[in-house]
């Protein structure tokens, strides 16, 4: 539970204030950032919500008056406890930067300096006179909730798990006590109740010492626990932001709204719907409003004019010209999801898998039933991927045995039959590496299709085209190269080429993890209507609980390389049974308003 | 249609008119080092190529006083025999450049191969290759080359396969952590997920996706290639007198430094443009398909490989 | 990390084994009559004979290399066939004065040229830095002997006569009496070694110091002076180890053509003689020898990276929490 929290008036100013923040590359060309404007009081948490390419990161930099190689801060005002840090001389900039302001970046494995020890790191960030001091140093240590001894501070990055070397970032920033943090995603990569344990550190700070805080993010569920303001980011420009409860119940843009359809929420079952066509790439500047393309909503008007941003309520201003009037988001109501066959199609008995001499997988059991869709979850280091490629075939050391169709399935992949192959179809998480970038989409999808069957040249062409067909992407795709298309058109083109075998079984490994938000959401609704239309069993590899009721029937919640609970969806979400589901329900970030406690920060 | 979108289209006709191949061409001579190192390497395999036709005298024949200054029938004056400099110094670059080509394709070839099976078969095939060929790669390469020169003596067939088994090793150091890479990507293990045989995994998955860094090994190789058989050369190990030949020029011709030094001058330089044309295309080509990011290029850290394991030359 | 080090050390001692044998079937087992090569073509069967039975031809192989390492491993590393003087009285000097020689090139031109690298890394793309990245790209392709050959043209022949076009000493006078026969010698071996200790140093530099950390410690506040010498130096040190280790193997090889075009009496001098007139015994020391520097200098770059880097040191120990 949050404490309220007195935040001081200083002058009447607020703690932070930019005024059209403008970020371009050196030669100007392109602008990653255009007319970035907003004010934080003391002791008050921003988020700051885009996807990738949006600008956000670029963004958060330059609050800091700090820009990466290559691009300038083009124009606007920051000023932090009155100090303009655009005026500042470099020197005067260099005092500023650690004391005022600070940063907590994303990976803090590569941001700590591997040669250092952690001690020295921390000392450093403290003036001159204290460095010395080990007691500061502990009192450090204790306030992020770190053992506060001697030979912790001896250690070496590489020595501490990502969750502590987090906290040591932490440490880092608030020991000055400054005015101002900018927090890039620093909680990506952790697992959820470390995750939720660093939040509430940070929540914690930011009260006790009355700083304002910026956190960026690309997880609206995990800006809504944190932040009592948000503003959302897209192309380069803030087009909405407010109170956070405001934004996410009344969402004016119709990015934000279509964003927010697009997340799903573990705690129902609405089906989540996505945002066709793609973002802007970074630095596309626009003279009109960059959504338009996406928009259904669009008007001439906005063709032609870029909106300015506009006041339509206390707090909350929006860069559109068809706010005005902003609906609630519909509540949504349960799907019916297709009850699934009894008809088993795999099962899997006693699976064992190792890595060298350890042994990851302890003896799992479980079955997958014709037509049915069924997500594995877990933590990282659960053993789901694992889990998922042994029944892909493609993990070598393997115990145990699997039955298909009630035969017997070989582990290996290069002792199964050509039937078994081409009925079991895998698909990675990542898109970028997916497909063989020398050749077309086209012939990668005729290669895989020659594999099993021998056709003429034009019956292959029609079967791909009717593949790419199936997952919505045009017939010109086929002639395409793989670094032409971005990573939802990657993910759905590696759908097609599992479904041109017309296979009865998809494994998913984590296909939408590496994706934005509102591709991943596009990706699971085709996925849903595949599995609907042609009655294909599906096991979805996933660590976000949130994805799992929009699309499996039955759940598998794997820990530690044992499988923990299995059952059906709606009982499993609502009535955990094993320790681990419990907890990764309780700590999963979740935004709908009845989830938060209180309202206010 | 609008100005706007008539202007729009006749660019998008413009630019598919253009194609593919000559654009990269256009930006690939953007770079300053291209256009040097082409032009350099050009000049001299013009030399090597017409050189023979158009001397004015046999490179054997005496035909003046030894070292004699040169004269308008002698432009660049007599070597150590008295024979014309000029004639010798057009004809001496066939031997160079036709055994460092030859060197050069075949180690490229055979490293390739080998680091190619062994970043793909890994496991026991991978050990066994590497070991064997870490035994080679124990040798400062002048001296191996040295070595076998010497015991199996300087026919040109024999030096080539000698040059080439000297960068088979190096070689297939560089291309086997290549392949390891595309060997580790999704498309490769779904390739295989799906029944594709080895062989054929190897050759239309792997090869065609570390091409970038073969071209950029066989380019360093080429350098040096040319700097040990002019090196061979030079001491004596390559051809016999009274052959000419660039390398043998330099060490008969240098004590008479002083009185024509155009006998050494001229050869030592035209080995030196070669090398540096054909490094700065080298070099031109790893950044230009770096940056570019064109499938099958070269990755950064491919090339930091070859840099760091190539050693200075 | 021991257990990493004594691999290493290990894998060393395999591979000077291999090298022995290499070394050894190269020379006395291949095609080309040992014999007939030293007594050259005008020999009679019966010295030919002579000589067969006086260098052991007429053993089994595996017992030659027997007797052969076992020579060598107690101090015994033949009699030159040119002179019959033992090979290791011959060969000592030799040793010194090529020691001299890269001892001299290492001291001159590591320094140098890792200064000049950090120096261009710290001013990117500056006048500077553009400046030498095209000098050195250059230099690099350049053959060693083609460099010297520059060097006596300019400095000893043709444009000024400021130093000897050749380095020889009467025998069994040092080489340090006259130091200016070292001069082209080591300048020669410097701005060979030049383009590539600087483009690593300058790269694993600039590596550094557009890594994460760097630009967070920036984003501390820290004085530049401390962003390089504390952050960024540290950790530049291990690869350019390496680079430094390899720079000198490659010396310890390359050393054979600079020593032959200045007449330089050491190792590779040496060992041309000894190929010119197939002294196999002066072969064979050489050889091992200048291999076996090799082999050892690439372990010691190995087993000093290993020290310096902190991960391989102390395996992880707070990841439980």
């Amino acid at each position: 539970m949050r404490s309220p929290v007195s935040s001081p008036v200083s002058c009447g100013e607020a703690a932070v204030v930019v005024r059209g923040l403008r970020v371009t590359t050196a030669d100007g060309r392109r602008c990653l950032v255009d007319d970035a404007s907003l004010e934080l009081e003391a002791g008050e948490v921003l988020g700051i919500v885009g996807e990738s390419g949006s600008g956000k990161t670029t963004l958060g930099l330059a609050l800091l008056h700090h820009c990466r190689r290559g691009l300038r801060i083009g124009g606007g005002t920051i000023r932090v406890a009155g100090r303009d840090l655009g005026g500042a001389a470099p020197g005067d900039l260099r005092q500023l930067r650690g004391r005022l302001v600070c940063y907590v970046p994303q990976d803090p494995a590569s941001a700590l300096n591997p040669a250092l020890r952690i001690g020295t790191q921390l000392a450093e960030c403290l003036e001159p006179r204290a460095r010395r001091d080990r007691t500061r140093l502990l009192d450090l240590l204790r306030a992020v909730k770190l053992p506060p001894q001697a030979n912790f501070l001896e250690s070496f990055p590489h020595q501490l798990s990502g969750g502590q070397l987090q906290r040591v970032a932490i440490a880092m920033a608030f020991a000055n006590r400054p005015r101002l943090i900018v927090m890039d995603e620093p909680t990506t990569g952790l697992d959820v109740t470390t995750q939720a344990h660093v939040l509430e550190t940070v929540r914690q700070l930011c009260g006790q010492h009355a700083v304002a805080a910026i956190y960026v993010s690309h997880d609206i569920a995990v800006v809504a626990a944190i932040a009592r303001r948000v503003a959302v980011v897209y192309a380069g420009r803030i087009v909405e932001i407010g109170p956070t409860e405001r934004v996410l119940r009344h969402p004016a843009h119709p990015y934000t709204r279509a964003l927010i359809h697009a997340v799903p929420d573990i705690d129902d079952a609405t089906p989540v719907s996505g945002i066709p066509g793609h973002a802007p790439e970074a630095g596309a500047e626009s003279s009109c409003c960059s959504f338009a393309p996406r928009c259904t909503l669009a008007v001439d008007a906005c063709r032609e004019r870029l909106p300015a941003l506009v006041v339509i309520a206390a707090a909350h201003e929006v860069r559109c010209p068809r706010s005005a009037d902003p609906e609630p988001v519909p509540p949504r109501g349960p799907v019916a999801v297709r009850a699934a066959s009894v008809r088993p199609l795999l099962a899997a008995h006693g699976l064992r898998a190792f890595y060298g001499r350890r042994e990851v997988l302890h003896g799992v059991s479980f079955a997958v039933g014709a037509g049915e869709c069924v997500a594995l979850v877990g933590e990282s280091g659960s053993g789901k991927t694992t889990l998922a490629r042994c029944i892909g075939g493609l993990h070598g050391e393997a115990g145990g045995s699997m039955t298909f169709h009630g035969e017997t399935l070989p582990l290996d992949t290069r002792r199964r039959s050509a039937a078994a192959r081409r009925r079991i179809q895998y698909i990675f998480q990542n898109p970028y590496g997916s497909f063989n970038p020398r050749r077309s989409i086209g012939a990668s999808l005729a290669l895989t299709l020659a594999q099993f069957e021998t056709l003429s040249g034009s019956e292959r062409r029609a079967k791909v085209l009717a593949a790419l067909d199936q997952v919505s992407l045009p017939a010109s795709m086929a002639d395409r190269y793989p670094r032409d298309l971005s990573g939802g058109q990657r993910q759905r083109a590696a759908i097609a080429r599992a479904l041109i075998t017309d296979p009865e079984l998809l494994v998913c490994d984590e296909i939408t993890s590496a994706l934005d938000v509102s591709v991943q959401a596009v990706i699971t609704v085709l996925l849903s209507e595949l599995q609907r239309e042609r009655g294909l069993a599906m096991l979805f590899v996933t660590h976000n609980l949130a994805v799992v009721r929009g699309i499996a029937q039955r759940v598998v919640v794997m820990q530690e390389g044992n499988l923990v609970e299995e059952g059906p969806t709606d009982a499993v979400m609502r009535r955990p049974q094993s320790d681990e589901t419990k907890r990764l329900l309780r700590d999963a970030p979740r935004f709908t308003a009845k989830a938060r406690g209180c309202d206010t920060l | 249609m609008s100005a706007a979108a008539r202007s729009a289209a006749r660019s998008a006709w413009t630019v598919r008119s253009v194609p593919a191949w000559m654009r990269g061409a256009r930006a690939f001579f953007a770079r300053g080092g291209a256009i040097w190192g082409a032009a350099l390497t050009a000049a001299v395999l013009l030399v090597v190529a017409i050189g023979p036709f158009v001397a004015h005298y046999s490179p054997i024949d005496f035909v003046g006083a030894p070292f004699e200054s040169p004269s308008l029938d002698m432009p660049l004056g007599a070597d150590i025999m008295g024979r014309d400099v000029l004639s010798r110094v057009l004809s001496g670059g066939t031997v160079i450049l036709s055994l460092s080509a030859l060197a050069t394709v075949l180690g490229v070839a055979l490293g390739g191969l080998l680091g190619i099976s062994a970043g793909y078969l890994k496991g026991a095939a991978d050990d066994l290759i590497m070991r064997t060929l870490d035994v080679l790669l124990a040798f400062p390469q002048t001296i191996l080359a040295l070595l076998f020169v010497s015991v199996l003596g300087s026919s040109f067939l024999l030096i080539a396969l000698l040059v080439a088994a000297i960068h088979a090793p190096q070689v297939a150091r560089v291309i086997r952590a290549a392949a390891l890479r595309v060997a580790g990507e999704d498309f490769v293990e779904y390739a295989k997920g799906i029944g594709i045989p080895p062989l054929k995994i190897m050759v239309r998955e792997i090869v065609p996706n570390v091409i970038g860094p073969l071209l950029v090994e066989g380019g360093l190789r080429f350098t040096y290639s040319i700097a040990l058989i002019a090196g061979l050369s030079f001491l004596g190990l390559a051809q016999d007198p009274p052959a000419a030949n660039w390398g043998l020029m330099l060490n008969e011709n240098r004590i008479g430094l002083t009185q024509n030094p155009w006998a050494v001058v001229v050869p030592v330089a035209l080995i030196a443009i070669l090398t540096v044309g054909v490094n700065l295309l080298t070099d031109a080509y790893g950044s230009w398909a770096v940056q570019g990011n064109r499938p099958g290029a070269p990755q950064p850290a491919d090339i930091k490989a070859a840099e760091i394991l190539d050693g200075p030359l | 990390m021991a257990i990493l080090i004594l691999r290493r050390l290990a894998l060393g001692f395999l591979t000077i084994f291999m090298v022995s044998v290499l070394v050894f079937a190269a020379t006395e087992v291949l095609p080309g009559d040992a014999a007939r090569a030293v007594l050259g073509r005008g020999a009679n069967a019966t010295t030919l004979a002579a000589l067969r039975r006086q260098l052991h031809l007429d053993a089994p192989v595996p017992v030659r290399y027997e007797r052969w390492l076992g020579d060598l491993l107690t101090g015994h590393l033949g009699v030159s066939l040119v002179n019959g003087e033992p090979v290791a009285a011959l060969i000592g000097p030799r040793i010194v004065n090529s020691a001299v020689l890269l001892g001299l090139t290492g001291l001159i031109g590591i320094p140098l040229s890792i200064a000049v690298g950090i120096l261009a890394a710290l001013k990117r793309d500056q006048r500077l830095d553009r400046v030498l990245s095209i000098v050195t790209l250059v230099l690099a392709g350049v053959p060693e002997f083609v460099v010297g050959i520059g060097l006596i043209v300019v400095f000893a022949t043709v444009v000024v006569q400021w130093l000897p076009p050749v380095s020889m000493v009467a025998p069994g006078t040092s080489v340090l009496s006259k130091p200016q026969i070292l001069v082209l010698p080591v300048a020669t071996l410097v701005l060979v070694i030049f383009p590539y200790v600087f483009r690593m140093t300058r790269v694993t530099m600039i590596d550094v110091l557009d890594s994460d950390y760097m630009e967070m410690a920036s984003l501390k506040g820290l004085p530049r002076s401390r962003l390089v010498l504390v952050h960024a130096l540290p950790n530049a040190v291990s690869p350019t180890i390496q680079v430094v280790a390899l720079t000198f193997a490659y010396l310890a090889g390359g050393t054979v053509m600079i020593e032959y075009l200045f007449g330089y009496a050491g190792l590779g001098q040496g060992l041309m003689d000894a190929i010119e007139v197939r002294d196999i015994p002066m072969i064979q020391a050489i050889v091992l020898l200048l291999a076996s520097v090799y082999v050892i200098l690439n372990v010691a770059a190995d087993v000093a990276s290993i020290l310096v880097t902190p991960r391989l040191r102390r395996g992880r120990s707070w990841q439980a929490a």
